[in-house]
């Protein structure tokens, strides 16, 4: 047997996780489709035709990150210009991605480290990190192809027709992203009086930071990235937590090879 | 100086995607130092808690009504709600308020 963990769909249990992603995928998808839908509008008003903001989508799954690109395109900007907005406006995934890299089997392969690299959205992310022990990449791919092509189709629809859907409408389903996101964080709330504490503390300074002055000039998605690296920093020096991610209790296929505790592994490479 | 829209996507791409694959795939094993162990335990909620608060009550039409989806949505969380369940009620929530509010 391989050293490899197989996540083949031929196992039961990797085809369950690409089902339950799948199913998690649907609400992650409404909120898409409506978010999609209005900047789709944005992507018309800065000339790209339905075709073109499906294919941006489609490559893309970044709302502020796509924002900030049509923006440059309106404004005819520099190719450097468009890299630099979209590095800023995306910096965020590289700590979720950072975060994910150590829930991962470290036997994973490349292919699957590039694969699940595509599906690091916010709300990906999200119902991905939710998840106990090692990330079963099958979940992540159950999520992102439900999600990943609504979120281009609204895009596409949006550019197309305008905003077809009532303002109702778009302001109810605009917080089905917020109600998964809290359904994330709350659970373990609910168990470590760290996490409460420290989520009533990030609610506060993420209140005070879009109101105060200064720090209320700078784009939201720069915000989340100074809030994060603050916060996760002084919880990290008062609340130290060092705990071994291991196979137990992960949804990785019953027929494994059995993980081997290697107390030998470095560091970043 | 005229730009190409496809160069343009392009570049979208490759950033976007450049950011996403990089920490995946650089960081292969465990990280040992115990400071970086915890700060990347705790980002996952840092960042979803900054980026739910304040946004959700600025993204429904109605201050109140986001303010509702809010606590319900907690509640809903900590009685154990799933993803779908607590995003729907939330939904609900503005949906319902909304009718009497705006």
């Amino acid at each position: 047997m391989s050293d490899k963990p197989h996540y083949t769909l031929k196992n039961k249990e990797n085809r369950r996780a690409f089902i339950d992603g799948m199913r998690d995928g649907i609400p992650i998808g409404l909120g898409y489709l409506a978010v999609g839908f209005s900047l789709g509008i944005a992507a018309k008003s800065a000339g790209l035709t339905p075709g073109q903001n499906f294919l941006v989508s489609i490559l893309c799954n970044a709302s502020a990150g796509q924002f900030a690109g049509l923006t440059l395109i309106a404004a005819a900007g520099s190719y450097f210009g468009m890299a630099l907005i979209t590095f800023i406006a995306n910096a965020r995934y590289m700590l979720m991605s950072c975060a994910l890299s150590q829930r991962l089997d470290p036997r994973i392969s490349w292919w699957h480290r590039l694969m699940i690299a595509m599906g690091i959205t916010d709300e990906i992310f999200a119902v991905t990190i939710s998840r106990p022990g090692y990330i079963n990449p099958n979940y992540t791919y159950g999520a992102f192809v439900i999600a990943s092509p609504m979120w281009a189709a609204g895009n596409a629809i949006g550019c197309f027709a305008g905003n077809i859907m009532p303002d109702r409408l778009v302001s109810a389903l605009s917080v089905a992203l917020f109600g998964m996101f809290l359904a994330v964080i709350i659970p373990k709330a609910r168990d470590s009086k760290v996490i409460a504490g420290l989520i009533i503390i990030c609610f506060a300074a993420s209140y005070g930071a879009a109101h105060l002055p200064v720090i209320s000039e700078i784009s939201s998605g720069t915000r989340v990235i100074i809030l994060t690296v603050v916060l996760s920093t002084g919880a990290a020096l008062l609340f130290p937590h060092v705990e071994e991610v291991s196979a137990e209790g992960s949804d990785v296929g019953a027929d494994e090879a059995p993980v081997k505790s290697d107390a030998s592994c470095g560091e970043v490479e | 100086m005229a730009h190409n829209v496809y160069i343009y996507i392009l570049i979208m791409f490759g950033v976007s995607y450049a950011i996403r694959v990089l920490p995946l795939t650089l960081i292969r094993k465990q990280i040992q130092s115990p400071f970086l162990q915890s700060f990347l335990y705790y980002v996952p909620f840092v960042t979803l808690a900054v980026m739910t608060f304040p946004a959700i009550i600025e993204a429904t039409q109605s201050t109140l009504a986001g303010v509702l989806a809010l606590i319900v949505g907690i509640g809903a969380a900590w009685l154990g709600g799933s993803l779908f369940s607590v995003a729907a009620i939330c939904c609900i929530v503005v949906l319902v308020s909304e009718f009497f509010l705006v």
